[in-house]
């Protein structure tokens, strides 16, 4: 099998995160024996996760072109499908969701063929000028204003948001000579907005203090944020140079983006489960809840930094 | 047959529940290991059946036998033949014309053969993501096979996702609440209250609102 995006540098980049994941799993391991009186089961299935999605997310970026496409369409598939499954929905308005649904195919497919006019107006013109008419059709007047706004603000976010990383694949001038693969921007932003969520959890937990937003989400704090920020563009010096054509100012520019954003994401959701009363979006990720609660961040970061790498590099 | 069934449910449906609908299960555990046993569930779906025997892996899909309605599952010959051989149903007459000894004949083989007896209390599908009042044919059903245990299961979602008298397939997350297990018991009021709290705590731990 040839890997054609297999380059040296991403090389370098996977072995990286490989060491982290096992000097992640060594020092559970280590704090789980040593300190038997503490309760460690949560954070032992958040690495274990992590480790599944680590693979499954390099072999489908790094495989094949159209494997990657599928798999981020299928990856805004279930988080259309976790937030449509949690917020309360019209029974007579039913065939609205199953065309919300097929928005997903439709906008992968003019990622496939590259074009980016009808990509990037297809959800917020053509889908919302769509999708009430199709309402008109069924007649049911109560609810319109609830299930329009709720299932456009979800295509907005879990599929427009989200489709943004598989546009970084296509982007013209990215395939070729140039360092900067789809493919090395598509690890670039991931690894850094998933990082970040971690590295402002764990500011947070070691020095927090001060709330940021408390009535929306109690546990994010400004240490934590502005320790993720530092965090984040050190990480992103460390990772610019192997997957980005980023001078100094974009990558510090990026990295500070991407940490801020990302929290945005982050409590953007939030704010939602609250207003819902839930905590965790779902079950399907063993210690981190649902699929909402690990691309959250991904919604607000993918779509900012594509237009940040499209207007400065690829414009 | 065993091949066909089998592949069916490993090719078709389970990649088709686990992938295009999700489940969140809670509890499995709970889930009966072996037969015999009954598992009762609320009824919203043709999807329903489909979901509880994704619960059970492998091999042991043989031994799970769904009690459907024969005026339905049984009405040509080629529903006939998927429902009997494919789905493995236990035909079920559901408005015998007089007190009938056989009528539950075929759940009694099943469950001295040691197989999981599906039931739906219900009856039919009846209203979306609503649970109806339960029929008390189980209290007599299990008259004569005191000692199974019954396992109480809620669904919630596949209402929304396939409700009846809609073609159209609709992907939502389905919650399945897996309940303890519990005995027969000869009071038919005590038990039928006892299905009937079991059910409605399973329900109401989700706390779905209605669907409207």
């Amino acid at each position: 099998m040839k890997i054609a995006a297999l380059s040296q540098e991403i090389m370098i980049v996977l072995i990286g995160i490989l060491l982290l994941l096992i000097v992640s799993s060594l020092t559970a391991f280590i704090l789980t024996k040593t300190k038997p009186e503490k309760d460690f089961t949560e954070i032992n299935l958040r690495i274990k996760s992590w480790w599944m999605m680590a693979t499954v997310f390099t072999f489908a970026i790094l495989i094949n072109h159209n494997i990657s496409l599928i798999f981020l369409a299928f990856l805004c598939f279930l988080a259309l499908k976790e937030y449509l499954s949690l917020i309360p929905t019209h029974r007579a308005h039913r065939q609205i969701l199953f065309w919300a649904y097929l928005a997903i195919p439709i906008q992968f497919y003019w990622i496939y063929i590259g074009w980016y006019g009808m990509f990037i107006i297809f959800i917020p013109v053509y889908m919302f000028l769509f999708l009430p008419i199709r309402m008109l059709l069924i007649g049911e007047n109560k609810g319109f204003l609830r299930t329009m706004g709720s299932v456009h603000w979800g295509l907005m976010l879990m599929v427009f948001g989200l489709s943004h990383l598989a546009y970084l694949l296509v982007l013209p001038g990215t395939t070729g000579a140039n360092v900067a693969s789809g493919t090395g921007l598509v690890l670039y932003i991931v690894i850094l907005t998933q990082c970040n969520d971690v590295a402002q959890f764990m500011w947070g937990k070691t020095l927090g203090k001060h709330k940021v937003l408390p009535r929306v989400s109690p546990n994010k704090t400004w240490e934590g944020l502005l320790g993720g920020i530092a965090t984040t563009m050190g990480l992103a010096l460390l990772l610019a140079p192997l997957l980005t054509p980023f001078a100094l100012w974009s990558t510090l520019f990026s990295g500070f983006a991407i940490s801020l954003a990302g929290f945005i994401g982050d409590v953007n959701i939030s704010s939602l489960k609250r207003d819902l009363g839930i905590k965790d979006s779902g079950q399907t990720i063993p210690g981190h809840g649902g699929i909402l609660d690990r691309v959250d961040s991904l919604t607000y970061t993918a779509p900012l930094f594509l237009h940040f790498v499209r207007y400065f590099y690829f414009g | 047959m065993k091949i066909v069934r089998r592949l069916f449910f490993t090719i078709i449906i389970r990649p088709f529940i686990l992938i295009i609908l999700g489940l969140n299960v809670r509890r499995p555990e709970n889930l009966p290991t072996e037969g015999p046993a009954i598992l009762v569930a609320n009824h919203n779906s043709h999807l329903d059946t489909l979901v509880l025997m994704t619960l059970f892996k492998g091999k042991k899909i043989h031994g799970i036998r769904p009690v459907a309605a024969a005026d339905y599952f049984l009405k040509n010959k080629w529903l006939a033949w998927f429902s009997l051989h494919i789905m493995h149903i236990i035909p079920l007459n559901r408005r015998p014309k007089r007190r009938d000894e056989s009528l539950f004949q075929g759940v009694y083989d099943a469950l001295d053969q040691n197989e999981i007896v599906i039931l739906f209390p219900e009856g039919s599908r009846g209203e979306p993501e609503k649970v109806s009042r339960l029929k008390s044919g189980i209290y007599y059903l299990l008259r004569e096979r005191p000692d199974v245990p019954v396992y109480p299961v809620f669904m919630h979602g596949l209402g929304k996702s396939l409700p009846k008298g809609e073609a159209l397939f609709v992907p939502f997350f389905c919650d399945v609440f897996v309940g303890e297990s519990f005995a027969w018991h000869s009071d038919k009021k005590t038990f039928m209250t006892t299905v009937e709290t079991q059910m409605e705590e399973l329900a109401n731990e989700g706390g779905f609102t209605a669907w409207e």
